[in-house]
């Protein structure tokens, strides 16, 4: 498996670490039903048969978080984008 | 027919010809008490204890494929009592037990093999925690002892004990843990079900759930068509999530691949199972002589059976840096398997917020040693509509209430249980 850093270019998966869905965002604690957005934030995931929006951290390249499209049933990688650019 | 010598000899003067076949290829009926879904380890053991210790046995278990198709089918074979918490280890214990009864039980030999499972430490930090684990296996009536380095030097002589980086210092040994034969397990416990009145019921896919005007789960779809049940229990392992999602719940599981690999066939050299405490890898040897070992998860998402290269170079380095003779083995196959990953490492047997609903998942890379308890456990669950005391932890709720089974206290992150 190969990622497409926008910085680096196409790069073995192996320079990466995983951190998963990056879907997921992280609630306001003073929000009210904090606790139970937190539970569903810190443990709950989709975690489709399909197309998957992931964070990777690419620790032996730029070092920058990068959002990976990929498929989880056959693991080809649509696209990538710095998750720093990724509008929320 | 019973299996014994007497039917053996039987038919070895016969011709072979009074054989039937061990399970009946069962078509759906309209309707049960009880539907398992899924034909693994798990769901085939639910269905025997609930006909056998429930006396439930209008019972159902269907299978999208062959049963022993997905994971039951491609793991390692390990079976272990050797963890910590009071939230798990009598549960594993419990496990441990009923395989050393479970070929006389269900009439099937399952192969099991209690040739030891030996966890190498190569740290004085690590020395001390395997002892901390031994005395809790203990409390819990585990087998459990520390060897040090000689006492492993006598076991297994060609270990690189003086390894400049990761010197093996002794071991936790548990005598009464080993292998058994995945496929015979799978087959044993669907031909003692049948034998007690459950279908088996092969190449039938669940698409999703009949619900009651409540919301209750009444029954499910299938590639053949509706079966309606009193009760419905998945056992799907890597496939959890993709089911639940017809129901519009999220699960705290990451389904994940991982990886395991076979050597071509050599003479007797590893009587036990080896696990590297400084790396991922373990190691035993099947009876057809091939070395059986893997190690780590791939640790992203993955629906695929299939893994990357990385890992395999990690499990081959790994290997080479524990016994560097298996250097020249040839390897003859890799596989991979869907792991539902949760989130704190532990697995769930419970009921569901949904009526009807019973939950089997979370089994991570270990649910095969845990196959004979998960079903005694999940058919007490489904019968008597509550846990039992052995799964009272494995809670579905448990990740709200704070109570979690983080075993190697790594928090809510799958690919690093
Ligand atoms: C490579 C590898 C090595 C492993 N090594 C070990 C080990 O050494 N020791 C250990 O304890 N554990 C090990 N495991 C883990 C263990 O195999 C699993 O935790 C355990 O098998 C899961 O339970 P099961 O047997 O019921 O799962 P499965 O055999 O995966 O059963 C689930 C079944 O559900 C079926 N299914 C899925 N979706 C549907 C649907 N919609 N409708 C109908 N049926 C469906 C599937 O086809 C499958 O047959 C390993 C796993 C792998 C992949
Ligand atoms: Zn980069």
């Amino acid at each position: 498996m190969r990622i497409p850093c926008p910085y680096c270019g196409l790069r073995d998966a192996h320079e990466f670490a995983y951190l998963g869905d990056a879907t997921v965002k992280r609630p306001d604690p003073a929000a009210p039903g904090a606790e139970d957005a937190f539970h569903d934030y810190v443990y709950l995931r989709d975690n489709p048969a399909g197309a998957h929006k992931e964070l990777w951290y690419h620790g032996s390249g730029c070092r920058s978080w990068v959002v990976v499209a990929r498929d989880t049933r056959t693991h080809a990688i649509a696209g990538a984008e710095l998750a720093r650019e990724v509008t929320p | 027919m019973r299996y014994s010598v007497l039917s053996l000899l039987a038919n070895a003067l016969t011709g072979q010809k009074s054989w039937k076949p061990a399970w009946r290829d069962a078509a759906p009926k309209p309707s049960y008490d009880v539907i398992i879904v899924g034909g693994g380890g798990h769901g085939l053991a639910t269905a025997y204890y609930l006909a056998k210790e429930h006396g439930i046995r209008n019972v159902a278990v269907i299978e999208k494929g062959w049963i022993g198709s997905g994971n039951a089918g491609r793991n390692t074979t390990i079976i272990r009592s050797n963890y910590l918490l009071p939230g798990n280890e009598p549960f594993y214990e419990w496990s441990m037990k009923l395989w050393e009864g479970l070929e006389q039980d269900v009439n099937y030999n399952s192969m099991v093999s209690q040739r030891g499972v030996l966890n190498l430490c190569h740290t004085d930090a690590q020395r001390d925690a395997y002892a901390r684990r031994a005395n809790s296996m203990r409390m819990s009536g585990a087998d459990s002892e520390l060897l040090d380095q000689d006492g492993v030097r006598a076991m297994y002589p060609f270990l690189d004990f003086e390894n400049a980086r990761f010197p093996v210092k002794g071991g936790l040994l548990q005598r009464r843990g080993g292998t058994a034969r995945h496929d015979a397990v799978v087959w044993g416990y669907a031909r003692a079900a049948d034998r007690l009145g459950v279908d088996i019921v092969q190449n039938c896919e669940v698409t999703g759930f009949i619900r009651d005007a409540q919301g209750a789960v009444v029954g499910v779809e299938t590639n053949r068509g509706p079966i309606r049940a009193g009760k419905v229990g998945l056992a799907v392992a890597g496939s959890t999530s993709r089911l639940t999602a017809k129901l519009d719940m999220r699960l705290p599981i990451e389904s994940h691949v991982l990886q395991a690999f076979v050597s071509e066939g050599l003479k007797p050299l590893i009587d036990g199972v080896i696990t590297f405490g400084a790396g991922h890898f373990y190691i035993s040897q099947s009876d057809k002589g091939g070395l059986v070992f893997g190690g780590d998860i791939d640790g992203y998402n993955s629906y695929a059976q299939r893994g990357n290269l990385p890992v395999v170079e990690d499990v081959a380095e790994s290997g080479m840096a524990l016994i560097p003779r298996i250097g020249r083995v040839r390897l003859l196959r890799s596989w991979g398997g869907v792991m539902d990953m949760s989130m704190d490492g532990s697995p769930i047997i419970d009921k569901t917020p949904i009526p009807g609903l019973y939950l089997n998942a979370g089994w991570c890379y270990g649910g095969f040693k845990a196959t004979p308890a998960s079903g005694w456990c999940f058919a007490w669950t489904l019968a008597k509509d509550a846990p039992h005391a052995r799964n009272a932890a494995m809670r579905l709720d448990r990740f709200r209430t704070g109570h979690l089974i983080d075993e190697k206290g790594v928090g809510a992150q799958p690919n690093l249980h």
